[in-house]
C-alpha cells in the first residue's frame, strides 16, 4: 500500500489533491460566516493529502509538505497559543477576539482566524500522522 | 422525531455494550466507535431537533430571524466527532501494537501476558 | 515560638550533617535547642504566674480560618516545660546510650521531630494546627518504635502503635471538626468560653464519642492500653520519652485542655471516671504480673494515666488540682526510672527483673536515683509521689458521682503501685548477687544525669512544695476554675487520704512478698489474656488483610469485562434507581414525524445490529460506515451542516484507517459460551434500554433555560461571524477547543510513539517466542 502503482489513480491524485487543498481554504477562509471552519478544511486537507500518500508514496508526500506532519501539529498548537496572547498584551483577558482592518486590501484579520488556522494545521498534522504512521508499519510488514 | 431518535440511541448504546463485553479486542475497539457515535447523537438530540434553520445569521444582520438549531450543543459535538477520530486512531494503533507483540486478540490471552 | 518549633524541625534534619561534623557530640549539641525554649519558657514564668497568658498570632491559611497561632496558658506552659527539659536531658542520655549505634543520626532526626511536634501540640491554638501535630507525633512516633527496623518484633509493635492512634486520630479530626461546628470558633481560646452553646448542641453526644475516642486511644486507655507495653520496642530513651512523659499526655493535654468546653456533662464525668479508673486498676494488675523491666514500666504508665483520666473526670476544684501533681510527679519519677532501666539494661545485658540482684554495690549511684524514684513512685513521704497520692485520694473522696468505685479502683491500683516501686527498687539492687550477662559497672555521668536531675527534683518538691502551688494555681485556672488558690503540703494531720496509704502500704508489702506465687498462679491465667483487646485487634486486623485480599480477587480481576459489567450495573442501580423511584417517568410528546426521517433512524440501527453480527471483519467497517453516514445524514436533517461535513470527512478517513490497519488482524472468532453471551446481551439491552428512557424521560421533561441565547444574539455583534458553530468554537470557547487540538495532537503523538519509535525488532521478535526466531 506505499504506492499504488495504478495510473488512474496517480493521474487523478495529481489533479484532485491541489483542489482540494485550495477548497480546504476557501472553507478555512469562510468557517466564521458559513459551514465550514478549522476543523472540516484540516479534515478535508487531510483527507487529500491522504490520497495523495496512497498514490505516490510517503517520500513525494514529504517532498510535497516539506515539513513533517508532527511539526504540522506543533506549528498549530503553537499559532492556537500565540493567538491568545494580543489580548492578553492589550490587558483583557486571555482568548478575547481582536480584529484588525488592513486598509489598502480591505481585508480583516482576527484573532479567532488566526486560531482557525491553528486548528487547521494540528488537524492536518494529527490525521496525517497516524496515516504515515500506520502506512510505514505496513512496509514493514511487507518487508518481513 | 425525538422519541424515535432516543430508541434508536438506545439501541446503538446496548450494540455498542455488547461488543465491549465481547473477548476479542477488535470488536472492543467497534465497540468503542459505535459507543462514541452513540454519545455525540446523544448530546445532539437531547438538545432538541430543529428542522431547516441551522445556526446562520443571514448576511446584512446582526440576528438570526426567527428560532434557529442550538448551535452550543453542535460546537460540544463538532470537536467531539474530531477527537473520537484521534482516540480511535489510537485505540486501533494500541490493538494493532499488541497485537504485533503478543500475537493474539483474546482479552483473556492477553491478560496473562502481563507479568 | 513559631519559629523555634519551625527551627526545631528544620535542625531534625540537619542532624545527620552535624553528626558528620561533630561525631559523638552531636546530641549534646541537640540538646542546646530544647535547653534553650526551656530558658525562654522560665522567662515567661513571671506572666504565667499571674495567670496571664500569652497568645503568639501567626496567620496560616486564613482562608479557611487555620493560624499557627501559639498560646501560653499555665497549662501549656506546663506541657512545654516538661517536654523540652525532660527532652533535653533525654537527648544527653541518649548521646551516651546510642554511643556505638551508626543509627544514631536517625535517631536525633526522630526524636527532634518528635520533640518539635508535641510542642506545637501542646501550643497550638487552632483545631487543625492541633490535630495537624497530633497527627505527626503518630507517625514519628511510629518511626522511632520501629527504629530497630530489622527486628520484626519492633516493626510490628510500631505498626500497632500507628493503627491505633491514627485510626483514634480519624476519629478525632470527626471530633475537632463537629466541636468547630457546636462552638462556632476553631479557636481553642474562644471555644473555652463556649462550653455551654457546645453542650447543648445537637452535635455533642458524636462529638464527645469521637473526641474521647482519639484521646483515649493515644493515651492508651482500656480498652486500648495494649499498644504501651508493646511499645516498649523502641530504644530506651524513646521510651522513657515519648511513652513516659510526653506522647501518651497528649491524649490526657487534650481531655485537661476541651475540660472547659466539654467538662460539666455527666457524661463526659461518668466515661472519664469509669474509663480512668479501670485503666489505673487494670494496668496495676497487669504491671505485677511482669518480669520484664521495661514492660513492668509500662503498664505501671498506663496505671498513672488512667489515674489522669479519673481525676479529669472528677473534675473539682481539687481533683484538677491533684491532676497536675500527679502529671508533675509522674513525669519526673517514671522518666527517671526509664532511664535507669536502660542504664541497668546496658551495666547487665538483661531486663529480666528475676535475673538481676545485688547490684547496690556495682551500682551504688544508680541505686540511689533510683530509690528516690521508686519511692516517689510508691506515694511515700518526703516524695512528690505522696502529695499527689494524698491528693488523689482526697479529690476521689469528694467525687460527686461513682464515688465508691473509684475509690476501690484507686486503692487496689495504689497498693499495687507500692509493690511495682518495691519490685522495682528491690530485685535489682538488693538482695543475692546473681549471675548476669555482663560484669556490672556504672553507668556513665552523662546518661546518670538525667535520671539524677529527674529523682532530685522529686525529692526538692515533695520536700518545698510551695514552689508548685504557684504553678498548680495557674494552671487550674487555665483549666476553667476560678478563686483556685491551692495549698500543697506533705503532713495534712491525720485524715482518711493518711490512713488509707498506710492500708495499702501493709497490703502492697504482703504483695511484695508473695510475689512468686502470685506470679505462678497468674500465669495459669495465661489462655485468657489472648480474649482481651489485643486479641480482639489481631483478629480485626487478620480479617481486615482477608477482606482486602477476598474483594481484591473478586473485583479486581483483571478482566475487562468484569470492570465494565461491574461499572454497569452500578450505574444501572443509581440512575435507574433516581429515573424511575425518585423523578418517576415522564412521557415525551410524540411531534411529527416524516418517513424519511424514520428511515435514516432504521438505516442507523440496522448499521449498528449488523456491525455487531457480521463474521467479516470489512463487512463490519462497512456497515459502520453506513451508520456513520446516516448520523451524517441525521445531522443533515436537523440543522447542523458543519456537523455533518464533519461526520462524513470523519468517517471517510476512518474506514481509511481501519482498512489499514484491521486486514492484518485476525478473523473474528467466538470465544464466549452461549450463557455468557447471553448474559451480556442481557446487560447491554439494560443499560441501552435506561438510556433510551432517560432520553424520552428528560426530553418529556422540563425544559431548562438555554445558556446559548446569549451567542445567538451576539454571534454576530460581537463575534463578527455569521456561523453562530464557528464562532462559539473559536471564540466564545476558544479555550476548549485549544484543549481539544491539544488532545488531538497527543493521540497523534501517541501512535506515532507506538508505531516508529520501537525498541530494535530483535527485541519485539523475542516475545514471539523461539518458534520464530528466525532473524538475527
Amino acid at each position: 500500500m506505499v504506492k499504488s502503482g495504478t495510473l488512474i489513480l496517480e493521474v487523478a491524485a495529481r489533479l484532485l489533491v491541489p483542489l482540494q487543498l485550495l477548497f480546504s481554504l476557501f472553507l478555512l477562509q469562510r468557517g466564521h460566516d458559513a459551514p465550514g471552519g478549522g476543523f472540516i478544511a484540516g479534515l478535508v486537507a487531510a483527507g487529500g493529502l491522504a490520497l495523495f500518500l496512497f498514490a505516490h508514496g510517503r517520500q513525494a508526500l514529504r517532498a510535497l509538505l516539506k515539513v513533517s506532519p508532527r511539526d504540522l501539529v506543533g506549528l498549530g498548537l503553537l499559532i492556537g497559543v500565540l493567538s491568545t496572547l494580543p489580548a492578553w498584551w492589550r490587558g483583557e483577558p486571555l482568548f478575547t477576539a481582536q480584529w484588525w482592518r488592513i486598509p489598502i486590501v480591505g481585508l480583516e484579520i482576527s484573532t479567532p482566524l488566526i486560531f482557525d488556522i491553528g486548528v487547521y494545521l494540528a488537524v492536518i498534522g494529527s490525521v496525517l500522522t497516524a496515516i504515515i504512521a500506520l502506512v510505514e508499519t505496513d512496509r514493514d510488514d511487507t518487508i518481513r | 422525531m425525538e422519541p424515535v431518535l432516543a430508541v434508536t440511541i438506545g439501541i446503538l448504546f446496548a450494540a455498542a455494550i455488547y461488543m465491549m463485553l465481547r473477548r476479542s479486542i477488535v470488536k472492543l475497539v467497534i465497540g468503542l466507535m459505535l459507543l462514541s457515535n452513540a454519545a455525540n447523537l446523544l448530546v445532539f438530540v437531547t438538545a432538541g431537533l430543529t428542522r431547516d434553520a441551522p445556526p446562520l445569521v443571514p448576511p446584512g444582520m446582526s440576528m438570526p430571524a426567527g428560532v434557529v438549531a442550538d448551535p452550543l450543543p453542535q460546537a460540544l459535538v463538532l470537536t467531539a466527532i474530531v477527537i473520537s477520530f484521534g482516540v480511535l486512531s489510537f485505540a486501533v494503533v494500541l490493538v494493532h501494537r499488541a497485537w504485533e507483540v503478543v500475537r493474539t486478540d483474546d482479552l483473556d490471552q492477553l491478560k496473562e501476558t502481563d507479568t | 515560638m513559631q519559629l523555634a518549633v519551625l527551627a526545631g524541625f528544620v535542625t531534625a534534619g540537619l542532624a545527620p550533617l552535624l553528626h558528620h561534623w561533630l561525631g559523638a557530640r552531636t546530641a549534646l549539641a541537640m540538646a542546646l535547642l530544647p535547653a534553650s525554649l526551656v530558658l525562654w519558657l522560665l522567662w515567661q514564668w513571671p506572666l504565667i504566674a499571674a495567670g496571664e497568658t500569652l497568645l503568639l498570632a501567626w496567620p496560616w491559611v486564613p482562608a479557611l480560618e487555620i493560624s499557627l497561632t501559639f498560646f501560653l496558658d499555665g497549662l501549656a506552659w506546663l506541657f512545654a516545660l516538661l517536654i523540652c527539659a525532660i527532652g533535653a536531658l533525654v537527648l544527653v542520655y541518649s548521646g551516651d546510650y546510642l554511643r556505638d549505634d551508626p543509627a544514631q543520626p536517625r535517631f536525633l532526626v526522630l526524636i527532634v521531630a518528635f520533640m518539635m511536634a508535641m510542642l506545637g501540640l501542646v501550643l497550638a491554638d487552632n483545631l487543625v494546627t492541633l490535630f495537624i501535630f497530633w497527627e505527626l507525633t503518630s507517625l514519628t512516633s511510629y518511626l522511632l518504635i520501629g527504629f530497630h527496623h530489622t527486628d520484626p518484633a519492633a516493626r510490628k509493635a510500631a505498626l500497632q502503635s500507628l493503627m491505633v492512634t491514627a485510626g483514634g486520630g480519624l476519629a478525632l479530626l470527626a471530633g475537632l471538626v463537629m466541636l468547630a461546628l457546636a462552638g462556632g470558633s476553631w479557636s481553642l481560646a474562644e471555644l473555652a468560653g463556649r462550653g455551654d452553646a457546645v453542650q447543648d448542641h445537637a452535635l455533642h453526644g458524636p462529638l464527645l464519642v469521637c473526641v474521647l475516642l482519639g484521646a483515649f486511644t493515644k493515651s492508651a486507655q482500656w480498652p486500648f492500653h495494649f499498644w504501651l507495653p508493646n511499645a516498649m520496642a523502641a530504644p530506651t530513651p524513646v521510651s522513657a520519652y515519648l511513652h513516659s512523659a510526653t506522647m501518651v499526655k497528649a491524649g490526657i493535654y487534650l481531655l485537661a485542655r476541651l475540660h472547659p468546653v466539654l467538662g460539666s456533662s455527666d457524661a463526659w464525668v461518668v466515661t472519664l471516671t469509669l474509663v480512668g479508673g479501670l485503666t489505673m486498676a487494670l494496668g496495676a494488675c497487669l504491671a505485677i504480673r511482669q518480669t520484664h523491666l521495661k514492660i513492668l514500666l509500662a503498664y505501671s504508665t498506663v496505671m498513672a494515666l488512667g489515674a489522669m483520666t479519673l481525676l479529669l473526670g472528677i473534675g473539682t476544684r481539687a481533683a484538677l488540682a491533684a491532676f497536675i501533681v500527679f502529671l508533675v510527679a509522674h513525669a519526673l519519677y517514671k522518666g527517671a526510672l526509664f532511664l535507669v532501666a536502660g542504664i541497668l539494661d546496658q551495666a547487665t545485658g538483661t531486663r529480666d527483673l528475676t535475673g538481676m540482684g545485688g547490684l547496690r554495690h556495682a551500682m551504688p549511684w544508680t541505686a540511689l536515683v533510683a530509690g528516690l524514684a521508686a519511692l516517689s513512685l510508691a506515694g511515700l513521704p518526703p516524695l512528690l509521689g505522696f502529695i499527689g497520692k494524698e491528693a488523689l485520694f482526697s479529690a476521689v473522696l469528694e467525687a460527686p458521682l461513682l464515688r465508691g468505685i473509684a475509690l476501690s479502683l484507686a486503692f487496689l491500683a495504689a497498693l499495687l503501685t507500692l509493690a511495682v516501686a518495691a519490685l522495682i527498687l528491690l530485685r535489682p539492687f538488693f538482695g543475692a548477687r546473681r549471675e548476669m550477662p555482663r560484669r556490672p559497672r556504672e553507668g556513665s555521668p552523662a546518661m546518670l544525669a538525667g535520671p539524677a536531675l529527674l529523682a532530685g527534683l522529686s525529692l526538692w518538691l515533695g520536700l518545698v512544695p510551695h514552689g508548685l502551688e504557684v504553678l498548680v494555681t495557674a494552671t487550674v485556672q487555665g483549666l476553667g476554675v476560678r478563686e483556685a488558690a491551692v495549698h500543697l503540703t506533705l503532713w495534712h494531720g491525720v485524715t482518711l487520704p493518711l490512713g488509707l496509704s498506710l492500708a495499702s502500704l501493709l497490703l502492697g508489702a504482703l504483695v511484695v512478698r508473695h510475689w512468686d506465687g502470685l506470679r505462678a498462679r497468674s500465669a495459669r491465667l495465661e489462655p485468657f489474656m489472648t480474649l482481651g483487646p489485643e486479641g480482639g485487634y489481631g483478629a480485626l486486623m487478620r480479617g481486615w488483610m482477608r477482606l482486602a485480599e477476598a474483594q481484591t480477587r473478586w473485583l479486581q480481576n483483571g478482566h475487562l469485562r468484569s470492570y465494565l459489567v461491574m461499572t454497569l450495573l452500578v450505574l444501572l442501580g443509581l440512575v435507574g434507581h433516581a429515573l424511575f423511584v425518585r423523578n418517576g417517568l415522564s412521557r415525551a410528546s410524540m411531534p411529527s414525524v416524516q418517513l424519511h426521517e424514520a428511515l435514516v433512524a432504521a438505516l442507523m440501527v440496522s448499521g449498528a445490529v449488523t456491525a455487531c453480527l457480521m463474521r467479516s471483519r470489512l463487512a463490519a467497517v462497512a456497515a459502520l460506515g453506513a451508520m456513520g453516514f446516516s448520523i451524517a445524514l441525521t445531522f443533515v436533517l436537523f440543522s447542523a451542516p458543519d456537523l455533518a461535513i464533519t461526520q462524513l470527512l470523519v468517517e471517510t478517513l476512518t474506514v481509511v484507517l481501519l482498512a489499514l490497519v484491521l486486514y492484518r488482524l485476525p478473523r473474528f472468532a467466538i470465544l464466549s459460551t452461549p450463557l455468557r453471551r447471553l448474559r451480556d446481551l442481557v446487560v447491554a439491552s439494560l443499560v441501552g434500554g435506561l438510556v433510551g428512557l432517560l432520553m424520552l424521560s428528560v426530553l418529556g421533561g422540563e425544559r431548562l433555560p438555554r445558556i446559548s441565547g446569549y451567542m445567538i444574539a451576539n454571534g454576530q455583534p460581537l463575534g463578527h461571524g455569521h456561523n453562530l458553530v464557528n464562532v462559539i468554537l473559536v471564540d466564545f470557547r476558544a479555550l476548549d477547543t485549544l484543549g481539544e487540538i491539544i488532545v488531538l495532537g497527543l493521540a497523534a503523538t501517541g501512535v506515532f510513539a507506538m508505531l516508529c519509535l520501537r525498541p530494535g525488532s530483535a527485541a519485539d521478535r523475542r516475545d514471539e517466542g523461539p518458534g520464530e526466531n528466525d532473524h538475527g
